[in-house]
């Protein structure tokens, strides 16, 4: 119960406090005005498209209390979605629904709802239940969501996530965020989900975390966490990079799921990524962002900076992008 | 995002916080207000009695009173005396209390009171205008021989004003005097004599009167003391032992030219003083005295009585946002809306703990069940929280009511909690309650009590209490702080316990 670590072993871990992210990261790298991008999901959808950056597809969006009764004649053929509050954070007031059964709707854990609930729901987040501040907000409606198999097995009731902490477009710490019964399905550490650290440099875990306490096997169907390694996590790094160009927020958290049909898709970016990652991968994020802060010169494109932070993770025989140099030429030749 | 250097912000923060302390040790030493509450400071109530024998004419007496003595600072002067018109005059830095009647006989008694306090920075009295002239002294012969002889004497050993005074007190006084000397004295006093060989030599000098203060002294009566000019202001010297300057329990209470007492009508005139020695808060003191100095302008204490009971309130609140910045960003409590817990805490000083933690808890509870129900009306946001609001008025008014009933007045004082801020803090322990279960309402819940107690309890304390109304500029070093606490990227001490299973890692 009383298990306390000094402040001293907790700085040469170099693990990231709460008051330094927020002075030394948060304030001093991510520009205020991006915050309603990443703030409002659908913002966030609209403007990684053009960095093509995939995201799952927009069904539908409900921006007025009597919109509400249009939603009932569209979903009549939807078998799967998913309805987000746009400025929700934390993962509130998200409904997944997964399918079917007469006029009930089933949730991912098997329980059902009925369409009366979906509307209250939808009343429930234009009135602003779930959005910062409570200020009135929209629902987007989304695609469900299929998890690819190889990793969904890994998850309880719900998609598990990629959770990537970028800085100044570096990928900096990545984990694994697998939902279990204890978090309801929802892949939110401080409600119980199991955290996994991948390894940059190759997608593989690196140790589990659940509640805080490490764990080797997932709680509720006993699979080994050691054995995960994320497919194409050279492509998911870049996406999650490339998202730097597209918010310009400095410091960030890119929220990754694979889908079975359509590959990696961005769920949502968060631009005050929580520090429990730390303790997922068993290490602290300050050396890392420190090693960004020392670049002379930061590379252009988000293939170099994954390339760099791949080598830094101790990446080898990965394919060197090509460097983009600027060309000097001579503006005068000499006659 | 552009990086400032952080140099600027330490340096006015450092000035806000010297700029705050300052301000206070000058509050303190100019006004005299006490650093701690309770201080108390002492007073001299000095009274002079006056005792003549009325003719049965129209009476009329005037008494030189204290102007500014060095040391002392006026508290309040009245006058006791039945049946007399009575009115203080002031002519030529002359102060002088006059009663008057119209008609008088037998013996008569009057009184003069006045409370001075013992004050080293009290200010001088200002002098009238035009330069002082040395009064013009004829001495006969053989005295004015005499005169000349020991004022050359004394001459011969001193360099200015001062130090000519020190001498010929020091020759008056010698236990062999010289033959001019015992010339001089066997007509007069050693004072007297003194103010003649002063003015005499051209020095201006006049004779005040003081009184020695012992504490619970009667009959007493006033002592010679004599004051010099410089030049620029007034000195004082003993002339029984030649030492300069105003003892601390020396009252001089008349300091102008002119008599102490005159009486028109009325015969054997005498005047006697008694004292007393009381301590009274020294915060009343500095009550009464602020309308008159100039940094009291600056105090609260001019502000009406009503505006300066809730003053006293609001400027708890810095000391109650002091106390939630350490909480959330040292020790990393959570709280339930960032400053929820400084308003639970002001409506607890206002219901004392107990109680009011009592009826805090059972309002949420209430209001958390009743809110279950809203919860499946399938309301809009802002018509539930308007109908939470009017629910948490019926709670409290049947809190009131059942309590009163029951005979506890303590139950009315639910009253004093903020209607909007319940109504909120259950809107949003509700919404926890839904979405991280009672596990997070519970942590929560508590740690905005207990942020709410621990803030209670400073503000309740005598001492923040008493430094946050008198020293209303100490706010600038509680600002200071809170901005000083604002750059701490250090660890919090719950994230000392959050992350201890890194210990396995190193």
């Amino acid at each position: 119960m009383f298990d306390w670590i000094r402040p001293r072993d907790l700085n040469q871990l170099g693990m990231l406090s709460m008051n330094k992210r927020n002075i030394d990261y948060i304030a001093r790298y991510n520009d205020r005005r991006a915050y309603p991008l990443v703030d409002n999901k659908l913002k966030t959808k609209l403007v990684v498209e053009e960095y093509e950056v995939a995201s799952p597809k927009l069904l539908q969006v409900v921006s007025e209390q009597h919109q509400i009764g249009r939603f009932r004649e569209r979903v009549a053929n939807l078998d799967g979605f998913a309805i987000k509050p746009a400025k929700g954070s934390g993962g509130k007031g998200i409904l997944v629904i997964t399918g079917r059964e007469g006029d009930s709707f089933i949730k991912p854990s098997g329980s059902k709802v009925s369409l009366e609930e979906i509307e209250r729901h939808l009343s429930n987040i234009l009135a602003g239940l779930y959005s910062l501040g409570g200020s009135p907000d929209v629902a987007v409606i989304e695609d469900l969501v299929r998890c690819d198999p190889r990793l969904a097995r890994y998850s309880h009731e719900g998609v598990p996530d990629i959770r990537i902490v970028v800085f100044k477009g570096y990928p900096v710490m990545a984990m694994l965020r697998l939902a279990t019964h204890a978090s309801d399905g929802k892949a939110n550490l401080h409600q119980g989900a199991v955290g996994v650290g991948l390894n940059l440099a190759n997608g593989q875990a690196l140790n589990a975390v659940q509640f805080d306490r490490p764990l080797e096997q997932h709680p509720d169907n006993g699979l080994n966490l050691a054995d995960i390694r994320i497919d194409n996590w050279h492509y998911l790094l870049n996406m999650a990079s490339r998202c730097y160009e597209a918010t310009g927020l400095g410091y960030m958290g890119v929220d990754l799921v694979v889908d079975e049909q359509y590959g990696p898709l961005l769920l949502e970016l968060n631009a005050r990524p929580g520090l429990a990652i730390q303790i997922a991968n068993g290490q602290g994020l300050l050396p890392r962002l420190k090693a960004v802060e020392a670049l002379k010169r930061a590379h252009l494109t988000p293939e170099e900076r994954v390339h760099w932070a791949m080598v830094q993770a101790g990446a080898e025989n990965i394919p060197a992008p090509q460097r983009t140099t600027p060309v000097l030429e001579p503006a005068f030749q000499a006659c | 995002m552009t990086q400032h250097s952080k140099t600027p912000f330490y340096l006015a923060t450092l000035l806000l916080i010297a700029a705050g302390l300052l301000l206070a040790v000058l509050r303190h030493v100019q006004m005299g207000v006490p650093w701690l509450p309770g201080e108390q400071q002492p007073v001299w109530l000095v009274e002079a009695r006056i005792d003549f024998q009325a003719w049965g004419d129209p009476v009329s007496v005037n008494l030189n009173i204290p102007d500014q003595p060095p040391g002392f600072y006026t508290l309040t002067e009245q006058a006791a005396s039945p049946g007399y018109g009575y009115a203080i005059t002031e002519h030529q830095g002359n102060r002088r209390a006059e009663w008057s009647i119209r008609e008088a006989s037998g013996p008569q008694t009057l009184y003069f009171k006045t409370r001075l306090i013992p004050d080293q920075y009290a200010s001088e009295p200002l002098l009238a205008p035009g330069p002082v002239k040395p009064a013009e002294v004829f001495l006969e012969e053989p005295d004015a021989t005499a005169a000349q002889a020991l004022l050359e004497q004394a001459k011969a050993r001193s360099s200015d004003a001062s130090s000519l005074t020190r001498e010929l007190i020091a020759l008056l006084n010698s236990s062999t005097p010289d033959q001019n000397t015992r010339l001089l004295l066997g007509n007069a006093a050693p004072a007297t004599t003194l103010y003649q060989l002063l003015n005499f030599a051209g020095i201006p000098a006049r004779i005040a009167d003081g009184l020695q203060l012992e504490d619970a002294r009667r009959q007493q009566s006033l002592q010679p003391w004599l004051q010099i000019y410089d030049g620029d202001r007034w000195l004082t010297f003993n002339p029984r032992t030649g030492t300069q300057g105003v003892p601390a329990d020396v009252l001089l209470w008349r300091q102008a030219v002119g008599s102490l007492l005159d009486v028109t009508g009325g015969s054997n005139s005498v005047v006697r003083f008694s004292m007393l020695r009381q301590t009274v808060p020294a915060l009343q003191i500095v009550r009464a005295e602020a309308n008159e100095r100039a940094f009291g302008a600056l105090s609260l204490y001019q502000l009406p009585v009503e505006q300066q009971g809730m003053f006293r309130m609001l400027l708890l609140l810095p000391f109650g946002a002091l106390v939630v910045c350490l909480m959330r960003i040292l020790v990393g409590i959570k709280t339930s809306g960032t400053f929820m817990p400084v308003l639970i805490a002001v409506a607890f000083v206002q219901t004392s703990l107990l109680p009011g933690l009592a009826a805090f808890i059972s309002v949420v509870t209430l209001g958390l069940l009743m809110r279950g129900y809203l919860s499946s009306l399938n309301l809009l946001l802002v018509s539930r929280i308007s109908a939470l609001i009017i629910l948490v008025l019926f709670i409290t008014a049947g809190i009131s009511i059942i309590g009163y009933q029951m005979g506890f007045s303590t139950g009315m004082t639910v009253t004093f909690f903020p209607m909007v801020i319940l109504a909120w803090t259950i809107e949003r322990m509700s919404i926890l309650w839904e979405e991280e279960g009672a596990h997070e309402v519970l942590i929560q819940g508590a740690g905005s009590l207990t942020v709410a107690v621990l803030a209670y309890l400073v503000m309740r304390a005598p001492l923040a209490e008493h430094i946050s109304f008198n020293f209303p500029e100490l706010h600038l070093v509680v600002l200071g702080i809170i901005l000083l606490l604002g750059q701490y990227t250090g660890y919090k001490l719950t994230e000392l316990r959050r992350f201890a299973p890194m210990k396995r890692y190193q």
